[in-house]
């Protein structure tokens, strides 16, 4: 039998598709994945009483928003419509967005939905959600036994 | 947002761009949309929070600055528990590259978005010269 004496290192394929890989992607780098951001904005302001919702959502008809509350969840649901570009216009720049937007947030306790308040001035958003007068925290007295 | 994804979220001015408030306040940078056509140039600015009264349009050596300031927003009986985007002031600039006439030029504010029509200056318009068959 005859062995062949083989050098230190060793071809290994394996590795050489490795390397390969490696160069290609250099030169076409995959899409980093991108933090998706949620449109429209929250920002969320507790009360006691209340939970006031504001949310940044410019350039809209306030027709277009529907709110929905369902027991300690919200929706928030609508459409940013696109500029409708007419005749003879040339876009520059392109950078607000636009198309349908879709948020759920859960609330810390049941809302009266039938006191729910919204208004939309200067493109915010303002909800103003009452606590349900049945889940309220109740204070409870302990009277003394005998 | 299924058709466009860009620039969900403010972006604020990098420190670099503009010299520094007087007022330690943040500042963003509006998305914009600009077009043009035979007559005019058209800018849409988000600027929401932002009213008529807050807003600054100004066009000086072919730069045109835009900036806005947003009230505060304070709540007595509430505490901020989530949030998701910032409150402060709007600052952009645009350098133009054609004349406009100045005293034309409009702007409006409606439900936090700005929008702005650029005449441009009857030189500078676009004319079609008919070519007489020889």
């Amino acid at each position: 039998m005859i062995t062949i004496a083989r050098p230190s290192w060793r071809w290994d394929p394996w590795r050489e598709i490795d390397r390969m890989q490696q160069e290609v992607s250099s030169i076409f780098p995959l899409p980093k994945p991108r933090r998706v951001a949620n449109f429209p904005p929250l920002n969320i302001h507790s009360g006691d009483e209340d939970v006031i919702i504001t949310s940044e959502i410019p350039g809209i008809d306030p027709a277009d928003v529907e709110l929905t509350v369902t027991g300690d969840t919200l929706s928030i649901k609508g459409t940013r419509k696109p500029h409708e570009v007419k005749e003879g216009e040339t876009w520059h720049r392109r950078e607000r967005g636009s198309g349908d937007f879709f948020r759920t947030v859960q609330l810390p306790f049941n809302v009266d939905a039938g006191k729910v308040q919204a208004e939309y001035v200067n493109g915010v958003l303002r909800i103003v959600l009452p606590r349900a007068e049945a889940d309220k925290p109740r204070k409870i007295s302990v009277t003394p036994g005998n | 947002m299924a058709e466009t994804k860009k620039n969900l979220e403010k972006t604020q001015v990098p420190d670099t761009s503009v010299a520094e408030r007087t007022k330690d306040r943040v500042v963003f940078t509006p998305a914009v949309d600009i077009l043009e056509d035979a007559n005019n140039l058209y800018i849409y600015a988000d600027m929401p929070g932002a009213d008529d009264k807050g807003v600054n349009i100004s066009l000086e050596n072919d730069v045109l600055t835009i900036e806005a300031q947003v009230g505060e927003v304070s709540f007595d009986k509430h505490s901020t528990t989530y949030s998701e985007y910032g409150i402060g002031d709007y600052h952009r600039a645009f350098t133009l590259n054609e004349a406009f006439e100045r005293d034309r030029i409009e702007a409006k504010m409606k439900n936090g978005v700005l929008s702005i029509v650029l005449p441009k200056a009857e030189a500078v318009k676009t004319r079609s010269i008919p070519i007489k068959a020889g």
